[in-house]
């Protein structure tokens, strides 16, 4: 019967992809519901944030964003009567809320932590790890499989477990609650992904590139420098990007080793607070703001995806 | 994975590590040198960050340090921790919380995570984009994710009841997702399967295109049905992709911690209380240094163990 | 490859800078930490008149509280010097002074001049004394407080509910006198409709994560007599934690949340009870005094809808305590700026200007003033309220106390677990095993 069919097995028919490509839509679009709502939230009134039943059409307002960047008090009317006409735009909007801005909240600092320490700390696993991974690509480095294996373990330590002692260690050594402290712990952690991405790009790149400029007389350095870097360009943004995206995303140690000066936005956004209430649409714009970098990221990865996910293991 | 990796690199390596030796030695730096002057760095720090403190926590395993009491005597006493750990009843009620959440969230997202990258498999048009799409929630921080979703599931004034009521007309406010106890560790499952489809369905993807379209024309040949076909072979062939997923996914949800600590902090009561939340609260809440320690290396025995002996499976799984 | 190595470089040696640049504060500037809430924003406007006095500069890391003692703790115990001042919940007292976190304020105090008998006795003794009651200060009074209650009294005068109520009940509607009646009026207005909307009756703290549910259920506990020890210093809690009354009192509080509280407050704490309120679907809520001076000042909910009063009583008149004493950390680099702010803070017309910005001194100057129990509708209230408080364990181990509670209570309140005896002798192990930890039993 099966051969008797108009079609093979290997080209699915018209019906079947339509029927696939419907169940595969409905999925997707139910599956950005949530992230929708997110974008929405940022949009609304605090009092249309929390209506019941919820709103799907409304007025949009960029209260959310100026609550995410101001602090407020709350004044009796005779004290804003008093005071001289709002001068700008979002000072008329948090006056009609018989409020006034007391100054800037710390969203702007704690989302520039995050900058700071995802950058640095992604700049130096991505460098230590295309180090390490030309070395045990190119060279015979003894134990290399131990070794191996050994960086990737690291990585199956409950963040939990390895956050007593390196409190204590950061405690000591003064450490605790900064930007570098961060950043070093970022790498230690971003280094195992980025030497088992790196060295599976190396792999790819045929040695006889290097062996051509050996005998064009580089010594090895320059023939790294000169010909394998350039090579690894795309894999070496691939994992950069990786390693952004987890440190950008990173929590529990955040949350665990630091408080004011170096906390990053990941344990800060859960706690912004409106003035007497939760401020959802504050929250909603400061969560937008955050996950933007990474959808952008993740558009601009998607052909490595599958390889950063699974350390190398599977690629395409 | 690691290790059949590995052993795969370790043959090619032998085989094509002989021939040059030659151009090498004549300038500057010797290969030896530079290979370890690359490796170096990289296990300095990883035996800085990773190694010292994994020694230093066994050590304080058998103390009872605390770290809010500097001032105090550190006394060693032996395997006291371990004991406590093991036979504290609301400890191993967290270990079941976390073995519910584990079972159930890989069942979700095995069976959906395949269904639809087999879906997607069938290459209709735009799947490109709309697979893009689909991976969006795995790439989201999980904190501030779990965070927004406590607004999703508030009952009244959230989206999610409501959404629920729509379809079937249970009042919204009569149900609470995190509120109650018996929808709170259901109320983990769905964000975190929410969040982790994409992750089994890209590379259960990656395995349904790994399969040769000759294989399929041979069993077309042999006249074998469909159902026939997927038992034999997509599922096979897809298998070792799939528990390669499932390995790493478990390893990920045994050490879950912000994305529900976020949504329920372990509430009601204890009931999606997870290992790691509580490894939290007993090590940087109660500080209980020492105790702790024991708990987080019963941990990593935990999973350090079960996935060494899942991979041996994975590559009988694989050979076959 | 070289430039895109240099764009990397360029980018990330940018960003330091732009982050350490930001971080590097001026040298005169100190920073206080408290939590973030309504009070805190006073005591920024408050602040600005230090820094006009003495060209200080001040800054503030708030936090909201069901973050605020995991976060300062840890930061305390991490040796941080993020802050300089601290306005530390009271339970903190032991932990900051035993272990070194905390400045020692007596010599200080004797210098400049400062009494504390010039603070109402009750706060000095929970705010700034370890051991507790004896005279070793390890902070100032710096913000009275205690859980008391609020309603809506545009509703509780409407004639029709009134009469309902009247005829269910037999008596008036009027603010509760015990918490027995507390519950009968919740329940009157559980599922009740005003005004065209379903209303509940009551909000009250279940929160798991932090200390909510403890700090709740404790103001019926404390009213119906519960004691944490037989005899004070013994730490023999047995048929004195889970006394009769206890039991009695721990089923009352679950039987109010059960029968009177809206959907989906299973978490609620501070915010989540504003939240109830404003929005219009609870009749009572409890609170801390901290949030009244805003609440009354709401435009939906505030003035002439509003009522205040004491956490009622029942077997005993009690409530549970609140508020918090200024520290200056011993790990900070600016103690002396730090303590020039505790000397301003300290005085009698500080105090005043505090209380008129709705922050609450605990000044006797301010709170024996004549005009105090007039100056606010809830200032009456304040006064009875902090003549009886009770509070929590403050010792060293205050947290390991405080987290046991709060995973006995939310048990068998919120999760259904067990029986409140059960949940009270449960409690007594959990906190017998800390004290024998601590050396202490």
């Amino acid at each position: 019967m099966s051969t008797s069919t108009a079609h093979s097995v290997v080209e699915p028919s018209r019906l079947t992809r339509t029927i696939a490509g419907t169940l595969v839509i409905v999925y997707a679009l139910v599956t950005m519901v949530p992230l929708a709502w997110i974008f929405l939230t940022g949009f609304k009134t605090p009092p249309d944030s929390i209506s019941y039943p919820p709103k799907v059409v409304f007025e949009p307002s960029l209260e959310g964003y100026v609550n995410l960047f101001t602090t407020r008090t709350r004044q009796t009317p005779d004290y804003m009567a008093s005071l001289p006409p709002p001068q700008t735009w979002y000072e008329e909007l948090v006056r009609s809320r018989q409020m006034v801005i007391a100054g800037p909240s710390k969203f702007g600092e704690r989302f520039l932590n995050s900058v700071i320490i995802g950058f640095g700390s992604t700049f130096l696993s991505v460098f230590l790890g295309t180090l390490a991974a030309y070395a045990f690509s190119r060279f015979r480095v003894p134990l290399a499989d131990d070794l191996l294996f050994f960086i990737l373990s690291t990585r199956m330590m409950p963040p939990i477990a390895v956050a007593i002692p390196i409190f204590l260690m950061y405690r000591t050594l003064g450490l605790s609650d900064t930007h570098l402290g961060m950043i070093i712990l970022y790498t230690a952690v971003n280094v195992s992904l980025s030497v088992w991405l790196l060295k599976g790009f190396v792999d790819e790149i045929p040695r006889e590139y290097e062996e051509a400029a050996l005998i064009d007389g580089y010594t090895r350095l320059q023939a790294f420098v000169k010909v394998v870097l350039p090579q690894m360009a795309t894999g070496i943004a691939a994992t950069a990007i990786f390693c952004l995206i987890f440190a950008w995303n990173e929590y529990a140690f955040a949350l665990l080793l630091t408080s004011g000066t170096a906390q990053t936005a990941p344990p800060f956004i859960p706690t912004i607070i409106g003035e007497g209430g939760l401020d959802w649409p504050a929250i909603g714009a400061g969560v937008t703001l955050f996950l933007l970098p990474v959808l952008v990221f993740t558009i601009l990865l998607r052909k490595h995806l599958l390889r950063g996910i699974t350390f190398g293991a599977v690629r395409k | 994975m690691s290790q059949m990796q590995i052993s795969q690199r370790a043959a090619d390596r032998l085989a094509r590590s002989t021939p040059h030796g030659i151009a090498r030695r004549v300038r500057g730096l010797s290969d030896k040198a530079i290979a370890w002057l690359f490796i170096a760095p990289t296990i300095v720090l990883l035996l800085a960050i990773n190694v010292f403190p994994l020694i230093w926590t066994v050590y304080l395993s058998f103390t009872d340090f605390r770290a809010n009491r500097i001032n105090r005597a550190v006394e060693w006493v032996g395997l006291r921790n371990y004991e406590r750990v093991l036979t504290d009843p609301d400890i191993w009620h967290n270990m079941l919380v976390t073995a519910h959440f584990l079972f159930w969230t890989m069942f979700f997202q095995v069976l959906i995570g395949f269904a639809l990258a087999w879906l997607i498999n069938k290459n209709f048009r735009g799947h490109g984009v709309w697979t893009t799409i689909i991976l969006l929630p795995m790439m989201l921080s999980p904190a501030v994710v779990g965070n927004f979703w406590t607004f999703l599931y508030q009952p009244q004034i959230g989206l999610f009841n409501y959404v629920i009521s729509f379809f079937t007309g249970a009042d919204p406010s009569s149900f609470q997702m995190i509120g109650s106890v018996n929808l709170a560790p259901w109320a983990i499952v769905i964000v975190d399967t929410w969040m982790w489809t994409p992750y089994t369905m890209l590379i259960c993807l990656a395995g349904l295109r790994s399969i040769p379209d000759y294989i399929y024309e041979a069993a077309e040949v042999d006249r074998a049905g469909p159902f026939r076909t997927f038992w034999s072979i997509t599922l096979p062939m897809v298998m070792p992709f799939l528990m390669l997923a499932v390995l790493f996914r478990s390893i990920e949800n045994f050490k879950m911690f912000d994305l529900v600590v976020e949504l329920t902090s372990g509430g009601p009561g204890s009931v999606t209380e997870l290992a790691s939340i509580n490894l939290k609260r007993e090590a940087f809440e109660k500080w209980r240094t020492g105790l702790s320690s024991a708990f987080a290396i019963i941990l990593f025995v935990t999973v350090f163990g079960a996935a060494n002996i899942y991979v041996k499976a994975l590559n009988t799984v694989k050979s076959r | 490859m070289n430039g895109y190595r240099k764009t990397w470089a360029a980018v990330l040696c940018g960003t330091m800078l732009g982050g350490f640049a930001t971080t590097s504060a001026q040298a005169q500037d100190i920073t206080l930490c408290w939590a973030a809430w309504d009070p805190a924003n006073a005591l920024v406007e408050l602040s600005k008149d230090f820094t006009a006095e003495t060209g200080i500069g001040m800054k503030f890391e708030f936090v909201p509280w069901p973050n605020f003692a995991d976060r300062m703790l840890n930061e305390l115990n991490s040796g941080g010097k993020l802050c300089d001042l601290l306005i530390g919940d009271s339970q903190w007292i032991g932990g900051g002074a035993e272990n070194g976190h905390y400045v020692k304020l007596n010599d200080f105090f004797d210098a400049e001049g400062i009494s504390m008998d010039d603070f109402a006795p009750a706060t000095v003794y929970a705010y700034s004394t370890w051991p507790k009651g004896t005279p070793n200060y390890w902070a100032l009074p710096a913000m009275g407080d205690a859980n008391a209650w609020f309603y809506r009294k545009d509703w509780f005068s409407k004639p029709e509910i009134q009469e309902a109520f009247k005829a269910e009940y037999g008596r008036d509607l009027a603010p509760p006198e015990t918490q027995r009646e507390l519950m009968e009026i919740a329940r009157f207005f559980q599922g009740r409709e005003i005004d065209g909307k379903t209303r509940y009756g009551v909000n009250i703290f279940t929160e798991r994560g932090s200390e909510g549910i403890t700090m709740g259920a404790t103001g019926a506990l404390y009213a119906w007599g519960f004691k944490y020890e037989n005899t004070p210093g013994k730490y023999d809690m047995e048929g004195a934690v889970n006394s009769p009354e206890a039991v009695e009192a721990l089923e009352f509080y679950k039987e109010l949340y059960k029968c009177c509280t809206a959907p989906g407050y299973t978490d609620s704490y501070m915010q989540e009870s504003l939240d109830s309120f404003k929005s219009g679907q609870v009749a009572m809520a409890m609170n801390w005094f901290a949030f009244f001076p805003g609440l009354y000042k709401d435009e939906q909910v505030g003035g002439d809808k509003i009522g205040f009063f004491v956490n009622p009583k029942q077997n005993v008149e009690a409530s549970t305590l609140g508020g918090q004493g200024i520290s200056v950390i011993s790990y900070s680099e600016k103690k002396d700026e730090a303590l020039k702010y505790i000397k301003w803070f300290a005085q009698p017309a500080v105090q005043a200007k505090w209380w008129s910005l709705g922050g609450y001194s605990a000044h006797n100057s301010v709170l024996n003033d004549p005009g105090f129990k007039d100056s606010q509708p809830f200032a009456a209230d304040f006064l009875k309220a902090m003549g009886a408080v009770q509070d929590f364990w403050q010792e060293p181990a205050y947290a390991e106390l405080l987290l046991a509670m709060q995973k006995r209570l939310h048990d068998y309140i919120v999760a259904d677990q067990g029986t409140a005896q059960e949940a009270l002798d449960k409690l007594i192990a959990d906190w017998t095993e800390t004290f024998e930890d601590e050396g202490k039993l």
